[in-house]
């Protein structure tokens, strides 16, 4: 009897605080989820509006809106905040939020660190974003900052550029260690690895990626700090280094960052595709093993990044086998999806319609990749609009369109009420058209010969620039619908019951909602 | 009347100056085959694995369009229960495997072929500069800048655009037709990417190492291209133009550049007078200086600093001389000395120290320069 009264008092106690400090001070992982998705739209805003600048300049041929200068730190500021200020903190959101509910657990498995990696992130924005405010302007060298563009002939605010990326990259390993912690020791009694919803198996394998290649991004940009400040030469010829050297250990990060940014998005999709088809996932197996089996692959691919740079003839081979063969697991992929789709009872709200976008924009995405692993073609296809086509299309549609489809599918959850499905389905086409104006046009582009991060262009580029123009436009007005209807369906609507999609299956669904402060104080019981 | 009549012209001027493009612009939406043997092989393999994709595409995209229309719930459609088939996923792991195969070989031919630079007629030594090209006949011992020579007016939207706007040089790169042709290729700064998409060519020139690539271009004509690697705020303005011609008119143009280069060897001897070195020097500067120091030479400080009035070009010449001839290391300023002739370095720091202004009155001869040269 009074353990009964001790749980109750307990419980009283642990709401959440009232103010600020609730969310300065919190460990709740709900909390911290959200402070995650928030800081993520607004960055996914700022940097959109860089990119607005981006399209407004590209809309005719010549100089109008701005200068040369000013664009390339539009191009990089842009990549940079895209990267890792909108797609990794979104997923870490969803992370948070998410992967406790799914494994029965009551929290993270290490709050207070939770708390520390996400406050970190707003302070390497602030350093980053400053930049465009210093002497001598932003860093202006791509997001991928190649030495020596970035080391002798960076602005001076190259250091404080270095400094962000490290407090990013300390907040992302603390993230990974910290999902790894709650996915290997909170489970449910009774939830096996192989009976593990898939956004926790990707998750889970994405974490695994991070802590490899985070390091990896923090010593090359340590390898600059040296160069720049403490005369060394790790990437200066004439002092015995090599700039090609600094493209190797930044691709060997950037690579499977790639997958960082994708590879949730397999897993929240297909929770989605299952749950508006009614019918259980394909291939749950060989889609796990489809995950490892890319993610493992992620690391021997990297020099396809740099097939212009001299690479000897067998590397050049040897990278252009290593990556055609990824086609293969994506490839397992795509057709469990569809098989799963195949014969089941379909209905379209807004998740599944970003999920079906997901699946058919990814895949051309994922062709174009492999157009682009053929060695002696990407000589032609390699730093054109090709390529930025390329990967807008597995990231807008693929990354981006993961998230939307993820938030639609959960904020019943998270909120307790419906959103307004008419509202849902009009951001959903208006991005959708939106997008492949703005992206496709880019291949044709990039196959005709226009290099990218240029901010003038030859007359005969003009009119697909003016119709991507127009696309990038409306895409990126539409995202402010987004906030709106999240807005709308935070403060009321229909209210939400604990399972308001009929196919969805998962231990998420089965805590009411909106998802109490505290949830899973006595682990559930997985058969 | 006379009032409206001049608005409506203007009107007219101004919107000539901002759609100057949409007559000449096409929608092209292909990889161009090419002049090469090269080219047309990566066209090949483009077309045939943009072929592969499409056929996978519509098989794939038809049964889940099928599904779409078919199954829904609204047509009443119930859904199967079935979620495993071992042998549809090793099949759909085993025919993708296969047609990855059969495309990697015709792919791997065609990257040796590409990658096979010897036997070379001719070589010639490419060189990235911020921004603009250098190129060395490396057995006939001439070279020369290739620099862009579309005016900013045209850029800066106040003079309708040429036809070969932003691709097109001073001084193009001429080779001869049938002959096989290798680039050396490297950069004196930072990372510069050497690229005609008509020839298949498209290297990296990276400074401190040099990059081997080839071609044979079989009909004569002129080939445009650009930068491919960004490379600070002047790599949209970089362009590579290559003139194809006769076997026969190239060796008459090689004859007559050899016979300049000597030509211009000798007028380090010649005596020169202010004013013929302020007008060499004008046109060296605006090649060579204005992109950063701005043709009125006021610059765009803190990274390239204002010349007008200025201590180093007004002060003592030596420290000037150093300046140009040497750069400062750790900023965009490169050293000239390696770039620019003796006649052209005395030119162009004779014209700033007289030009917008300055008027010191000082001049430095091609002889003092190679003087301090060879200090």
């Amino acid at each position: 009897m009074s353990a009964v009264a001790d749980t109750h008092s307990q419980e009283h106690h642990h709401g959440p605080a009232s103010g600020i400090t609730r969310w300065l001070f919190t460990t709740n992982h709900k909390d911290i989820g959200t402070m995650y998705l928030i800081f993520s739209f607004a960055m996914f805003l700022l940097g959109g509006s860089m990119a607005m600048v981006i399209r407004a300049e590209l809309f005719q041929p010549g100089l109008q809106i701005v200068q040369p200068e000013f664009f390339n730190q539009m191009t990089t500021m842009h990549g940079l905040i895209m990267v890792f200020g909108a797609v990794m903190p979104a997923f870490v959101g969803l992370a948070n939020w998410m992967l406790p509910l799914m494994i029965g657990a009551p929290d993270m498995a290490l709050p207070r660190m939770n708390n520390w990696s996400f406050w970190l992130l707003p302070c390497a924005f602030l350093i980053l974003v400053s930049t465009l405010f210093m002497q001598g302007g932003a860093p202006n060298f791509g997001w991928t900052f190649y030495a020596p563009l970035s080391t002798t002939y960076g602005p001076p605010s190259t250091t404080f550029f270095i400094f962000a990326i490290h407090i990013m990259g300390i907040s992302s390993i603390m993230g990974a260690i910290n999902v790894i912690a709650t996915i290997l020791n909170l489970r449910a009694p009774g939830m096996t690895l192989m009976k593990m919803p898939l956004f926790v198996w990707t998750w889970l394998i994405t974490a695994f990626l991070l802590i490899a290649v985070m390091p990896v991004l923090a010593g090359v940009v340590t390898m600059m700090l040296m160069d720049i400040h403490f005369g060394t030469s790790f990437f200066d010829a004439s002092g015995g280094g090599d700039p090609v050297l600094f493209q190797h250990v930044f691709w060997f990060f950037g690579h499977p960052e790639v997958y960082i940014m994708i590879l949730p998005a397999f897993g929240a999709i297909s929770h989605i595709v299952s749950a508006f088809s009614r019918k259980p996932l394909f291939g749950y197996a060989s889609m796990v093993y489809a995950v490892g089996a890319i993610a493992l692959l992620s690391f021997v691919v990297w020099a396809h990044h740099m097939f212009t740079v001299g690479v000897p003839l067998t590397g050049q081979l040897f990278f252009m086998y290593a990556t055609m063969l990824i086609a293969v697991p994506t490839g397992v992929k795509v057709f469990n999806w569809v098989t799963t789709m195949f014969r089941g009872s379909l209905t379209f709200e807004t998740p599944m319609l970003f999920a079906v976008a997901f699946i058919i924009l990814f895949t051309i995405g994922g062709f174009s990749g492999l157009m682009l692993a053929i060695a002696p073609a990407d000589f032609q296809y390699h730093d054109t609009y090709f390529v930025v086509a390329h990967f807008h299309y597995v990231l807008v549609p693929g990354a981006i369109f993961g998230i939307f489809a993820a938030a639609y599918f959960w904020l019943p959850k998270w909120t307790g009420h419906m959103y307004d499905e008419t509202l849902g389905k009009t951001h959903f086409w208006l991005s959708f058209v939106g997008m492949n104006l703005a992206f496709f046009p880019m291949h044709f582009l990039g196959l005709a010969g226009m290099p990218r991060r240029i901010p003038d262009y030859a007359l005969q580029f003009a009119d697909f620039n003016m119709v991507s123009s127009i696309g990038a436009f409306m895409f990126g007005a539409t995202q402010i619908l987004f906030l709106f209807i999240v807005v709308k369906c935070v403060r009321g609507g229909e209210k939400a019951p604990a399972k308001p999609w009929e196919g969805a299956e998962g231990l998420e669904w089965t805590v009411p909602s909106p998802a109490p402060y505290h949830t899973f104080a006595t682990p559930p019981e997985v058969k | 009347m006379r009032v409206q009549s001049k608005r409506a012209l203007r009107m007219v001027a101004v919107a000539g100056v901002l759609v100057p493009s949409l007559g000449q612009a096409d929608w092209t939406m292909n990889m161009s085959p090419g002049v090469t043997g090269t080219s047309n092989d990566i066209f090949g393999l483009h077309m045939t694995i943009l072929g592969i994709c499409v056929a996978i595409g519509v098989v794939v995209f038809g049964v889940m369009f099928w599904s779409i229309i078919a199954h829904r719930k609204s047509k009443g459609h119930k859904p199967a229960n079935f979620h495993e088939n071992t042998v549809v996923e090793i099949l759909w792991t085993i025919i993708p495997f296969a047609i990855l195969v059969a495309m990697a070989i015709p792919a791997t031919a065609t990257l040796i072929d590409m990658y096979d630079t010897t036997d070379a007629d001719v070589d010639i030594k490419v060189t990235g500069y911020q921004w603009r090209w250098q190129y060395e006949y490396v057995d006939e011992e001439f070279g020369f800048f290739s620099n862009l020579s579309t005016p900013t007016d045209q850029i800066e939207n106040r003079q309708a655009k040429g036809r070969n706007y932003l691709l097109e040089v001073d001084k193009p790169l001429k080779v001869p037709v049938g002959k096989k042709v290798r680039f050396l290729l490297t950069s004196n700064d930072v990372i510069h990417s050497w690229w005609v998409p008509e020839l298949g060519v498209k290297k990296d020139a990276i400074p401190g190492f040099i990059n081997e690539a080839w071609t044979r271009i079989d009909e004569p004509g002129i080939y445009r291209g650009q930068c491919t690697e960004l490379c600070g705020k002047g790599h949209a303005f970089m362009p590579v133009v290559v003139e194809a011609v006769p076997e026969e008119e190239y060796q008459t143009w090689v004859a007559e550049q050899r016979a300049a280069a000597e030509r211009e060897r000798q007028l380090t001897e010649k005596e020169w007078t202010l004013e013929e070195l302020m007008e060499r020097g004008e046109s060296v500067y605006n090649t060579v200086c204005a992109a950063c120091h701005q043709p009125d030479g006021s610059g765009s400080p803190p990274a390239f600093p204002s010349l007008r009035g200025t201590a180093v070009v007004t002060g003592d010449m030596d420290a000037h001389m150093d300046i140009v001839v040497n750069g400062v290391s750790g900023t965009a300023m490169q050293a000239f000395g390696e770039q620019l002739s003796e006649v052209e370095l005395a030119a162009v720091i004779t014209y700033e120290r007289n030009a917008w202004g300055n008027n010191t009155g000082e001049m430095v001869s091609p002889k003092e320069i190679m003087e301090y040269m060879s200090e």
